[in-house]
């Protein structure tokens, strides 16, 4: 879909308190859990989020996550997606 | 004779991710569009606290993860605050479903330190008048308070608002109250026909001419919101489907997510499902959760596709809708296994084109209002 609302990342992401990060057993995967909703996240998706805490610029989420799973230029994915979450609110 | 699956061809079930609770069927509310069960005043023995206990632990191992605390009004239970809090110690998402009638600063404080997740208040109307006269009760003002206690409380608010044709020119100003109020979500539920909704349908049901009104007046709103770039409220509109041509993806497939616990422990595969022939529901006191939900009858009745006559067997479209919603295809054709008649597809749609077409000659049938006395005289 592609809206824009010409919002830019924040230096800091941070998941808002509005959605909680939990692992599922059930499921064996992380999900966000919000008012009667949840979304369920692939493996990226959840290790990109748990970095958000609002003490990790970008450029450490993504070093520290290529150091992890010994991969190289992820930046625009790991941008991508926390675009996407700032557009779907998961990202204050 | 609730669908053709063979017992003992279990479909296979994955976890059910939502929980219902359905604590109580009372209620202070009387409210016309109701969905509880018209003979709630039969359903006696309420769930203890410990009982629910075991319901909530049983579902979590099975992998719910939200749990809806409903009814009836749930803060009728004064065991509320302990259910709350053991969820949470479970790890569920917990939301409490509610009128707002019985929830004050100390409760409100009680819940919070339990460690409740969210709240979702109904409002039955923007004007003090249509929501006091809909719901039987002076409650406007009360629920402006009690919205004021949630924000207070820092709890995420979802608005709720069922929408009929006596509200819908008003849904500006609905949207316009539920801003005011902070609420994050504003639901506004068009009017399923089920329960006492069914009983008033004639009442309730508005012309295509004021629904496309109200979904325009909808669609404005959003529209002047991203343009102004902040998302204070985001509205969803739950699609009145007796004007579609295709069927909603009810509880997304029977059996498929959903499980609910009516206050009396019947498990159902739909809160609904209570009064559809040929279901053998089980009861939590009796049968472990996770033997209901894998193995009973009435969860695999219409699990998965085996079930589906023609045009849904064949239909490129069953994994999409799952055939509707079983309690509508039974309420209008008298079939449970039946095609949603919600779809132009169905042999029956004419049916609903005409409950549509008809209501507008049939307003003089009297509103039936949700209440102990109604109910007992249709047991």
């Amino acid at each position: 879909m592609g809206l824009d609302f010409g919002m830019t990342l924040p230096e800091k992401p941070v998941l808002s308190r509005r959605f909680r990060l939990q692992f599922e057993e059930a499921q064996q995967r992380w999900v966000l859990l919000y008012p009667e909703g949840m979304v369920q996240l692939n493996p990226s998706a959840a290790e990109i989020l748990k970095r958000c805490d609002g003490t990790r610029p970008v450029p450490v989420i993504v070093a520290e996550l290529e150091t992890a799973f010994s991969v190289q230029g992820i930046g625009a994915e790991v941008t991508a997606l926390l675009e996407e979450g700032q557009r779907r609110g998961w990202i204050g | 004779m609730a669908g053709s699956a063979d017992p003992h061809a279990v479909v296979p079930a994955g976890p059910p991710l939502w929980l219902l609770a359905e604590l109580t069927y009372r209620c202070p509310l009387h409210c016309v569009f109701c969905y509880n069960p018209v003979r709630y005043a039969g359903v006696q023995n309420e769930l203890s606290t410990a009982q629910w206990i075991d319901v909530m632990t049983q579902a979590r191992r099975l992998g719910a993860a939200q749990l809806g605390f409903s009814g009836g009004e749930p803060l009728l239970r004064d065991d509320l605050e302990e259910l709350v809090q053991e969820a949470h110690r479970l790890g569920y998402y917990t939301n409490l479903i509610t009128s707002g009638v019985g929830l004050n600063a100390a409760r409100a404080q009680r819940l919070k330190d339990a460690g409740l997740d969210h709240i979702q208040l109904s409002f039955q109307d923007s004007t003090r008048e249509l929501n006091d006269f809909l719901s039987h009760t002076k409650t406007f003002e009360l629920k402006q308070r009690v919205a004021q206690l949630i924000k207070a409380h820092d709890w995420p608010m979802v608005m709720n608002c069922v929408l009929h044709r006596h509200n819908l020119p008003h849904v500006r100003k609905i949207i316009d109250m539920a801003v005011a109020l902070d609420a994050e979500y504003l639901e506004l539920a068009n009017t399923q026909y089920y329960g006492w909704a069914w009983l008033n349908r004639d009442q309730l049901m508005p012309t295509h001419a004021e629904l496309l009104a109200a979904e325009a007046e909808v669609q404005r709103f959003r529209a002047e919101q991203e343009a102004s770039g902040a998302i204070r409220c985001r509205v969803l509109f739950v699609v009145p489907d007796y004007f579609e041509q295709r069927p909603k993806a009810c509880m997304n497939g029977w059996g498929s997510v959903f499980l609910s616990v009516a206050p009396d422990g019947l498990a159902m595969p739909c809160h609904n499902a209570r009064d559809l022939p040929g279901l053998q529901l089980q009861n939590v006191t009796q049968t472990p959760l996770a033997d209901i939900w894998q193995r009973s009858q009435a969860f695999n009745a219409f699990r998965g596709e085996d079930w589906m006559q023609p045009p849904c067997r064949s239909c490129s479209e069953r994994h999409k809708d799952f055939g509707g919603c079983r309690c509508q295809a039974f309420l209008i054709t008298g079939d449970a296994a039946a095609t949603d008649p919600v779809c132009n597809k169905s042999p029956h749609h004419e049916q609903v084109v005409q409950l549509v077409q008809q209501a507008p000659q049939r307003r003089q049938i009297p509103l039936v209002f949700r209440n102990d006395t109604e109910s007992r005289a249709r047991l």
